[in-house]
């Protein structure tokens, strides 16, 4: 009994593949059709879009980009051609301003001190002015961080502490940049009405804005120097807040190439930012003689006023009338 | 030493995610944290193709080239590795890397990164091999155990490999040349500059 099953078994099996072997030659003419004569290909996708997206079934929709390789550019953007724009602004700068000190030196008050003040910053725009300086420098400093730690700082301190530093000055570039945007939205709304361009600041600008040489053009409450630092800090820092938040908030309203773009316009608005802070830095400071005052205590000597902003001196003489009184009061 | 590859042969796969599951299973993978995902371009047309993509371990890896931490480094096997102590979470190394690799879990608050996370090729990390600390950041160390990646070894049609680029290669020729056609092996261009001839 055993031995039939045996043999029905071999039976059916020899039969099974004498089908088989009739049965071959029909598939083998189907292979002759190619099924990826019409497949997606992927160097054809890659040239159409420079980027293949496609389904995907987990809930992470964004993992739907398969490849996108113009991270490419960007590296190349982020590694050799930032660190030269930032490299070139940056010092770029600091030598020109080493330059103009050398060479022209401190701006004098030509006519002394007259030992009477009037304010030309209360109390409050000097607050907004040094809440936004303070954030600034920070955000400035470890921005930079993230673009030149890596071949300046990191060999000079070891791995460990670069990180650990990095990641503290990440956290204040992050919160930080809310007061920073804050402090440009109250610089925006408080000394708009003083930086409106005038014909003013061309002839300003013609006489080299006492710069060069040693001429005293007229001007109201800013010249145009000053008036070119409001829009940089209103314009730049606008930019530089918004693309921030983008990077901030990754895909809430932007995807990677977005995220690239606005890293861009951010890096390179930042650095010519810096840039210019250095300047405004410089003559606040060491620049000028009787310049830091305006911001520090809040109050300027008249003859400072009287040579940098003769307009203003003039007006505000008009409507107080006692300067030297409202300066001794403030005392 | 080998210089190990991803290979996916898109002819072959039918998107079951098995090596997507398998991947965060072995590795414990955070909730919301893909290592390996499976898309599918042209669905429901004709000429659909499926793709299952991870870290590819890039010649010259972007992540590591924008990384301002320096956190990357490349083993002896070519494979892509990083230092989640290291590790900032400030997000460059996804804006670099072609295939979305890269991962953060969101900490904190805003769109706060986390440590960055990403395929291993199931090689860990820097961390001693098979130790706690290395699995608990980074999963499960299958090449230090002599096991390639877990995602490949499952792989119920095969068409997820591997291993040493050479070899692979190999397979996927003679694969081609057998049945007479094949789609190309994805994304080798951008990662290693080079395709593979069939």
């Amino acid at each position: 009994m055993a031995s039939f099953g045996r043999f029905i078994r071999l039976g059916v099996g020899a039969w099974a593949l004498l089908l088989l072997v009739i049965v071959a030659p029909a598939p083998s003419s189907a292979q002759q059709v190619n099924p990826t004569a019409s497949s997606v290909k992927e160097q054809q996708l890659l040239q159409e879009l420079n980027r293949i997206q496609g389904r995907v079934s987990i809930p992470d929709q964004r993992s739907g980009v398969l490849e996108q390789p113009q991270g490419r550019e960007w590296r190349e953007f982020r590694n050799v051609t930032l660190r030269w724009i930032g490299g070139v602004a940056i010092i770029g700068m600091l030598a020109l301003l080493v330059i103009f000190y050398l060479t022209r030196g401190m701006v004098r008050l030509e006519s002394g001190r007259s030992g009477r003040t009037i304010v030309r910053f209360n109390m409050f725009e000097r607050f907004v002015h040094w809440m936004t300086a303070t954030c600034f420098i920070i955000l400035a400093i470890s921005g930079l961080n993230i673009t030149f730690g890596r071949p300046l700082l990191l060999p000079l301190i070891g791995f460990e502490a670069f990180s650990e530093w990095s990641q503290w000055a990440k956290y204040a570039h992050i919160y930080l940049s809310f007061p920073f945007t804050i402090g440009v939205v109250l610089i925006l709304l408080m000394w708009l009405g003083g930086n409106i361009p005038s014909k003013l600041d061309v002839e300003w600008i013609k006489r080299g804005g006492g710069l060069i040489g040693h001429d005293h053009p007229p001007a109201r409450r800013f010249n145009a120097g000053q008036k070119g630092i409001y829009w940089i800090v209103v314009i730049g820092g606008g930019l530089v807040a918004a693309t921030g938040y983008l990077l901030m908030f990754p895909f809430y309203t932007t995807g990677i190439e977005g995220m690239q773009m606005a890293q861009i316009v951010h890096s390179i608005v930042a650095v010519l930012f810096v840039a210019a802070m250095l300047a405004h830095i410089y003559i606040g400071t060491i620049g000028m003689e009787g310049a830091f005052e305006a911001m520090g205590s809040g109050e300027v000597d008249v003859n400072w006023a009287r040579e940098h902003h003769s307009l203003w001196l003039d007006e505000e003489t008009a409507r107080t009338r006692q300067p030297r009184h409202a300066a001794s009061a403030a005392e | 030493m080998a210089r190990m590859k991803f290979l996916c042969d898109a002819d072959r796969c039918i998107e079951c995610n098995a090596c997507v599951t398998a991947c965060k299973n072995e590795h414990e993978v955070p909730w919301g944290i893909n290592r390996r995902r499976v898309v599918t371009i042209n669905d429901g047309k004709p000429g659909e193709r499926s793709v299952s993509m991870a870290c590819m371990h890039c010649t010259d890896a972007p992540c590591a080239a924008v990384c301002p931490v320096n956190c990357f480094y490349t083993t002896a096997d070519g494979v892509v590795l990083h230092s989640k102590d290291l590790c900032i979470g400030c997000g460059y190394c996804f804006y670099a890397c072609p295939f979305g690799a890269p991962q953060y879990p969101k900490v904190g608050n805003f769109g706060s990164r986390g440590k960055m996370d990403k395929c291993t090729f199931c090689a860990g990390g820097p961390e001693a091999d098979g130790s706690k600390a290395e699995y608990e950041k980074y999963g499960a160390n299958r090449l230090a155990e002599g096991k390639l990646p877990l995602c490949a070894e499952m792989c119920s049609t095969k068409s997820l490999l591997a291993g040493d680029g050479e070899i692979i290669a190999q397979i996927y020729k003679e694969r081609v040349m057998k049945r007479g056609y094949g789609s190309g092996a994805w994304g080798w261009k951008t990662a290693y500059r080079e395709t593979i001839e069939s």
